[in-house]
């Protein structure tokens, strides 16, 4: 049976002035519907433009992309327009529209995609107003509902990404494509998007790509998986199977990389390690990441901090992470010490065990 | 020298005249200078349609129009403003050769302003399926709104400058005003005055523009 995305033979050749570079070298692939299917690589592997053969974005130089057994090198320019209104695509930087509010980012398909009918936006296939009620709805289902008349300027990232996502859902694709949609994120944040991705897929049925280097993502909610090296497919198969028998290099690489990555979440012994401590959560942001601060602050207090966990990210050349810390059982000090943290600029947020993950 | 009645009415004549000018080629400048801003911004290499024939002619008009000095284009076109017109002086007659001016240099900041979306947004825009004429409707327009509007008060301030050179062929204003009394009649004090009413038009312009701007912008905060 064909898949619901099937990729034959597929090459892309950049001309540029000095040489033909070559991104993509005979790559075939066959996704079938429901999948979550992962594509990974290190960077510069040419998964991005892979994923953006898959809605031809970019045009394959040979070979073919075929979506439901239909082609789409034989589609004409509006049939394509309305192929891809079928494939959304979430992106690393977002890309919502920055002068528009969090509705009418999420109107935008339902007016002016590949559904519309006519050219110039004036008339699309939904009347504004069913199209703010299914906005509404969507945004419902990526949790922001109190951010509907926000502008893009005033959210954070995951709020960002979740906005695209309801964008991304707004005309009932049935392949969601994700470029690095989480590598801009935060550890945390990172998580919730994620588990958000798995409920679409699953109350919903939509076939989702994603487009990563962290073997975290893959392992976290992929079904299966490819790993792309310098343009070749290198291997494929299911989650579990590449995880337990790497075959090449390249996976055995990205599978001992990606094991730094895992400690995100914690180990069950170390939650129970939280248990009637007093823990807190403390997110780096712009400036923190200079100065010493754990360091400064245990020599102040002069005593011992726990660190549980830490993780930090480079996110667009800033430093960017976060930590779980186990304070000392005198309450005072704990006030004293939380006081000590934000007043240098860092969030501070109290946790336990449970209710971290 | 003493101020008298006829020159506070040849100064709100001045004044009259010279936002008559600029306001209407600013306009008529837009209504050309918009289109082939859109149209340089699509075609180029990196745009939306990249059309290598297209792009090549709009940027040789651009630049050709763009060297030549205003005096000289005032000159050069006089037949085209007579056609137009009806006559090739005056307040009206020029606002033709105004317009001919503005129009490349307004295509060439909206080009500008066109080129700082960001690709990503307009990439989001392709996967939906959006068409080019959405793209650049819903989308470039839309998020370069501020620099645009930028842009029309840079425009402002220019034709402004340019219409002070109308006092050639009878065209009236302000800047004609200051060059009749101040240059030719060494009668400083009219020149001074109205000088200073062209920097507080300037001033009222920019000052107008920018708090426009500020206020459609949406990425404050």
């Amino acid at each position: 049976m064909a898949g619901m995305i099937e990729v034959r033979n597929l090459s892309k050749t950049f001309v540029t002035k000095d040489a033909n570079v070559e991104a993509l070298q005979d790559i075939s692939l066959s996704i079938q519907k429901g999948d979550i299917y992962g594509i990974i690589g290190m960077s510069g592997a040419g998964k991005s433009t892979l994923v953006r053969c898959l809605n031809f974005l970019e045009r394959p130089t040979t070979g073919t992309v075929e979506i439901e057994g239909r082609d789409l090198s034989t589609m004409r320019e509006k049939e394509l327009r309305a192929q891809r209104a079928e494939i959304a695509m979430i992106f690393q930087h977002f890309n919502l529209l920055m002068q528009k509010n969090v509705i009418d980012n999420i109107c935008f398909p339902l007016l002016y995609g590949g559904v519309s009918t006519k050219d110039g936006g004036k008339k699309g296939a939904m009347s504004r107003k069913d199209a703010r009620k299914r906005a509404q709805e969507l945004l419902e289902i990526v949790g922001l509902t109190e951010k509907a008349k926000a502008y893009p300027s005033q959210l954070s990232g995951g709020q960002k990404q979740r906005v695209a996502i309801a964008r991304a859902l707004a005309a009932n694709p049935k392949i969601l494509l994700c470029d690095e949609a989480t590598s801009a994120l935060d550890p945390q944040t990172t998580q919730s998007i994620l588990q958000l991705l798995k409920q679409i897929n699953k109350d919903y049925g939509i076939t989702i790509v994603i487009i990563t280097h962290e073997m975290s993502v893959v392992r976290e909610i992929c079904s299966h998986v490819a790993i792309i090296g310098d343009g070749r497919l290198v291997e494929q198969g299911r989650v579990a199977d590449i995880f337990s028998h790497p075959k090449t290099k390249e996976a055995k690489e990205l599978i001992v990389k990606g094991r730094g990555e895992e400690r995100r979440t914690l180990e069950s012994h170390q939650k129970d390690m939280m248990k009637g401590k007093c823990c807190i959560r403390i997110v780096f942001s712009v400036n923190s990441s200079f100065e010493p601060v754990i360091a400064n602050m245990v020599l102040r207090f002069g005593q011992p901090i726990n660190i549980l966990r830490a993780d930090t990210k480079n996110v667009e050349g800033i430093a960017r992470g976060e930590m779980i810390l186990s304070l000392p059982d005198d309450v005072q000090m704990q006030k004293e010490m939380k006081a000590y943290l934000t007043e240098r600029g860092l969030a501070v947020e109290e946790v336990d065990g449970y209710g971290m993950d | 020298m003493e101020w008298t009645n006829e020159m506070t009415i040849m100064m709100v004549d001045g004044v009259r005249e010279t936002l008559f000018m600029t306001l209407l080629s600013t306009i008529f400048g837009y209504l050309l200078g918009l289109p082939m801003g859109v149209a340089l911004a699509v075609t180029d290499k990196n745009g939306i349609r990249p059309n290598a024939v297209v792009y090549k002619i709009l940027d040789v008009v651009a630049n050709v129009v763009r060297s030549v000095p205003f005096l000289i284009l005032l000159i050069l076109i006089m037949p085209l403003t007579k056609l137009l017109v009806g006559r090739s002086y005056g307040t009206a007659a020029t606002v033709v050769p105004l317009t001919v001016a503005a129009a490349p240099f307004i295509g060439r900041m909206i080009e500008s302003s066109l080129n700082e979306v960001d690709r990503g947004v307009i990439e989001a825009a392709q996967s939906m399926g959006a068409s080019t004429m959405t793209i650049i409707i819903r989308v470039l327009l839309v998020e370069a709104r501020t620099s645009i509007l930028v842009g029309v008060t840079i425009a402002l301030g220019t034709i402004l400058g340019y219409s002070a050179m109308a006092g050639i062929v009878g065209g009236g204003g302000l800047g004609d005003i200051a060059m009749r009394y101040g240059y030719y009649r060494y009668e400083k004090e009219i020149m001074f005055v109205a000088v200073i009413l062209l920097v507080v038009l300037v001033q009222i312009f920019q000052t107008l523009g920018m708090k426009m701007s500020v206020k459609l912008d949406r990425r404050q905060r």
